[in-house]
């Protein structure tokens, strides 16, 4: 609790010290204020959970584990994203603040113990994050990106509430363990709302983690929002919704898990085949890198469908393989769009030659995303694939080996336009200190995660 | 109050959640096939309104005030995310001076 409410203090701060154009404390407050939740979050760790706030929250191991996730990857995220947001001259410190806000609702739906406060703080994390992609008022891309999000979210919030409506029909309480209890208890005589409750939330949060058939505003989205807000949305926002979905399987819903299995494992087939393929159908490097989010979701939901504790360690590994992948990918993303001017593939050709530590660092950045061993990418692939044979999904394997194959095909593209094509001028990439300090850092810790990824999985 | 709770108890549940179905699922069908950015917003307003409907009734039902409460934070999120809804909205309209989903087609693969 001690982390929400730093946060939110931090959050009002920033706006204040905006107020007072104190631009250039605006990042250096805003890490010290991070590394202070960081700090709140360690506390909780050797700690008995115990549900807080009438049951309002529960900071048990995955919810602290997942939340110091989320703090480390915003606080990355927002010091790769300092030139961006100070490149747009007005009103910078709400973005800076939006960005904290977002967190809360993202470490509010670590730790939810009660539907109340996974419906308050999704809430709160989209909201933020609507404004952050429509934030250059100006450019119809972002209008776009910022206009459909809003739809779909809103429209999946509805889903996600007739869903908990439902559930709390046949149970009377919105609380984590009083429906895990009734579950438990009348395993042969549930309530039919029960069920109809499941699907409504299920589809509420494959809305939300992007997973096909509901992924049709990922693309667009991440496509038409600047990139680094693209970057939060498809790593903190994602990490968090997936340790929500996770969470309410795992407490309430495994004894049911004949009736969702089918369902899911539907789901999974159809994001894993939907997202490769479009993938590789795509010529802008972004657009590539969202479907390849969408196919991300497919191997994270695995962890649900095998739920457990090999699982929870798998998706943590996954997700943040995942994020500090992604980090590289967009933020290099982002600095080739600012100096070329373009988000084709094209515009990465010659790189390797022209900036040979850059070129390196998002090759390593690609193989990761391709789970290539000695990469974090790897090991998170292998935990998941692990993780559903355990339950015997044979053919689910099989198809997802495949689709990972398809996804080296189209990851590696943009390494062999670095390296084997060649550039029309001798244009050299400016990459400024913080940015490379950012890239060393994913760097290293893509790298300590393929070789050693027992430094994360004994966590939990 | 005890009188107005019985009559909520006298009406059957069924009724109630059918009600709310058809309510939601109107919603539903307006975000799918309405074309027009505001009534798209309603249409979400009305999912969400069916979803508190049925909270308040079943919250009547079990006796039990939470299903309430949860309907005032839908409300007050609801309200907040209207809020930004209309303020994308005006931003949209300023650039395209159109409220119209289909004249948002730019991004497409």
């Amino acid at each position: 609790m001690g982390a929400i409410i730093t946060l939110s203090l931090l959050a009002i701060l920033i706006l204040y010290l905006g107020l007072y154009k104190a631009e250039k404390a605006l990042l250096p407050v805003t890490l010290i204020g991070l590394a202070l939740a960081l700090i709140f979050e360690l506390r909780l760790w050797g700690e008995n959970p115990e549900p807080l706030f009438h049951g309002m929250v529960l900071f048990d191991r995955f919810s602290v584990v997942f939340s110091i996730a989320c703090i480390v990857l915003s606080g990355l995220i927002v010091s790769l994203s300092k030139e961006f947001f100070h490149s747009l001259k007005a009103h910078v410190a709400e973005y800076y603040a939006l960005v904290i806000f977002s967190l809360i609702g993202a470490i509010a739906i670590t730790s939810y113990h009660n539907f109340a406060m996974l419906f308050v703080g999704i809430e709160i994390m989209s909201v933020a994050v609507y404004i952050l992609s429509g934030i250059r008022k100006v450019d119809t891309y972002s209008n776009e990106a910022a206009l459909k999000y809003f739809i779909m979210g809103a429209f999946s919030t509805g889903f996600l509430l007739f869903g908990i409506a439902l559930m709390y029909g046949a149970t009377g309480s919105f609380d984590l363990s009083i429906l895990r209890d009734y579950v438990t208890d009348n395993t042969s005589s549930i309530s039919p709302l029960f069920y109809a409750g499941i699907s409504l939330l299920l589809i509420g949060l494959c809305f939300k983690v992007g997973a096909a058939p509901f992924h049709f505003w990922t693309p667009d989205v991440y496509d038409g929002a600047p990139t680094m807000i693209t970057t939060y949305m498809s790593t903190v926002v994602k990490v968090a919704s997936f340790a929500a979905f996770f969470r309410l399987f795992d407490f309430v819903l495994t004894p049911l898990d004949a009736y969702w299995t089918p369902v899911l494992l539907t789901i999974v087939v159809i994001t894993l085949f939907v997202g490769n393929i479009t993938a590789v159908m795509q010529n802008s490097f972004k657009r590539m890198l969202a479907y390849s989010s969408v196919s991300h979701a497919g191997y994270m939901l695995f962890a649900i469908l095998a739920i457990g504790p090999l699982a929870s360690n798998g998706l943590l590994v996954y997700s943040i393989a995942y994020s500090l992948a992604s980090i590289i990918g967009f933020g290099a993303l982002y600095i080739v769009k600012r100096d070329v001017g373009s988000e084709l593939f094209e515009s990465f050709n010659g790189l390797g030659r022209k900036n040979p530590l850059f070129a390196g660092l998002l090759t390593v950045a690609m193989l990761s995303l391709a789970g290539i061993p000695f990469t974090a990418g790897f090991i998170g692939k292998f935990m998941m694939f692990s993780a559903a044979m355990s339950q015997y999904h044979i053919l689910l394997l099989i198809l997802a080996a495949f689709n990972a194959v398809i996804g080296v095909f189209y990851y590696l593209r943009v390494v062999v336009h670095m390296y084997f094509k060649n550039a029309e001028d001798e244009f050299v990439l400016q990459i400024s200190p913080m940015h490379m300090t950012i890239f060393v850092i994913a760097f290293i810790g893509t790298l300590v995660l393929g070789v050693y990824p027992d430094v994360l999985t004994s966590l939990m | 109050m005890d009188s107005m709770l019985g009559q909520i108890q006298g009406i059957p549940l069924n009724h109630y959640l059918i009600f709310c179905a058809i309510i939601f699922s109107i919603g539903v069908v307006g975000v799918l096939v309405r074309r027009n950015v505001i009534v798209l917003m309603m249409s979400v307003e009305l999912m969400l309104n069916s979803v508190n409907l049925l909270l308040v009734a079943f919250s009547a039902h079990h006796g039990d005030p939470s299903g309430q409460v949860f309907v005032f934070f839908i409300m007050a999120l609801a309200a907040a995310e209207v809020a930004v809804g209309l303020a994308i909205i005006v931003m949209v309209y300023r650039n395209t001076k159109s409220i119209d989903i289909d004249a948002l087609s730019k991004l497409r693969w």
